[in-house]
């Protein structure tokens, strides 16, 4: 007896907003919470999911293989060496997006159903062509990933257009490498503004700071989520369970790094 | 950093950074949403006008039309302050 898995794509449009990174750890964290969840690479060409699980040396076969009949899903599928119930799909380096079209994928999705994958991942390429429209072929459910900075709302605005033109409604709104300070200051966007300008077709589902613990762990190989020790994990460990429907309240993101701050610090340490 | 605690003991005289962008991206996406260019928009906002001022006399400067999306449509938003409705139609300028 199984129930039916989610499909979800993360995507956002512009390129280089976290995308990969948000997906590796949504994937590693509801891993974490006992899914058993397979991450898509859908990014070929460009692959890079492996490298945000720290996988990229066990990669034998790739999606393009299994859709060319080279090799079977199972032989395909990367078992992370942490967390059994994570796997990855990694994407074809040397081809390009047209590699796998929308019914191929939608077959890989439905074959990863049959598995019993309670959440299948899909990473999405930037852009609005062909690419991310293979990409969400398969899913029933999108997230976009924007950063509160103009360029990529705009993108995401258009991706939510984009999404809702192939039945993807109500996309889930993760609101990536949020400037607390910044905010505070008036300088940047809030997750507020952001939303308040996207309208009320998207949902929020997470905010997550901008940390330099995402950058020293995407080096690692190991995502953020597994570490208790920073702001940026937590954040999607977070959305992890909200993803499958736990309420959990927002961070508080509030930095304290204010003038007065600093200097009621200076005064407590001494 | 220091012209941080200026601004927050005095104020910020000018609009926050953050104001100009939310205000810059509201007009960008309304364009976006639309697909309208937007010397078709001005046309358009144009008309509206010659067509109500037919009716009623509006005040030209505090005229908003713009373009948002609910729920998957977009819908024509306008608000048009009036000063005062003619009691009968002037003849309208023919467009």
């Amino acid at each position: 007896m199984s129930k039916a898995g989610r499909v979800i794509v993360v995507t956002s449009g512009k390129g280089g907003v976290g995308k990969t990174t948000t997906a590796a750890n949504i994937g590693v964290a509801l891993a974490a919470l006992g899914e058993k969840v397979a991450l898509i690479d859908a990014d070929i060409g460009l692959r890079n999911l492996d490298l945000a699980l720290g996988l990229e040396n066990r990669i034998v076969y790739d999606i393009v293989d299994v859709v060319e009949g080279r090799a079977k899903l199972r032989q395909a599928l990367i078992k992370d060496k942490r967390n059994p119930n994570l796997v990855l799909l990694p994407a074809a380096q040397t081809r390009d997006k047209s590699a796998v079209n929308s019914r191929q994928m939608q077959q890989v999705v439905a074959d990863l159903l049959a598995e019993e994958f309670t959440y299948i991942l899909i990473d999405c390429p930037a852009g609005i062509e062909q690419g991310f429209k293979n990409a969400t072929a398969g899913a029933t459910e999108a997230i976009v990933v924007a950063n509160p900075e103009m360029a990529s709302v705009r993108d995401a605005d258009r991706i939510i257009g984009l999404l809702e033109a192939q039945e993807l409604c109500n996309p889930m709104l993760i609101v990536n490498r949020l400037r607390m300070r910044m905010v505070k200051n008036q300088e940047m966007l809030s997750v507020e503004d952001v939303q308040e300008v996207l309208g009320n077709s998207v949902k929020l589902l997470g905010i997550v700071p901008d940390d330099e613990a995402i950058i020293t762990s995407t080096n690692r190989g190991e995502p953020a989520a597994m570490d208790d020790g920073n702001l940026a994990g937590q954040a999607y460990r977070n959305i992890a369970r909200r993803l499958r429907g736990e309420e959990v309240p927002f961070l508080n993101l509030e930095e304290k790094n204010g003038f007065f701050d600093r200097l009621k610090r200076r005064f407590q340490r001494n | 950093m220091s012209l941080n605690i200026w601004e927050r003991l005095f104020g910020k005289s000018e609009k926050s950074a953050k104001m100009v962008a939310k205000d810059r991206l509201r007009l960008v996406l309304m364009h976006d949403r639309a697909d309208i260019p937007a010397p078709m928009m001005e046309e358009m906002r144009r008309e509206i006008l010659l067509v109500l001022s037919k009716y009623v006399d509006i005040d030209e400067k505090a005229l908003d039309v713009s373009l948002e999306r609910a729920d998957g449509a977009v819908a024509l938003i306008a608000s048009i302050p009036i000063r005062r409705v003619h009691l009968e139609p002037s003849g309208a300028p023919t467009p």
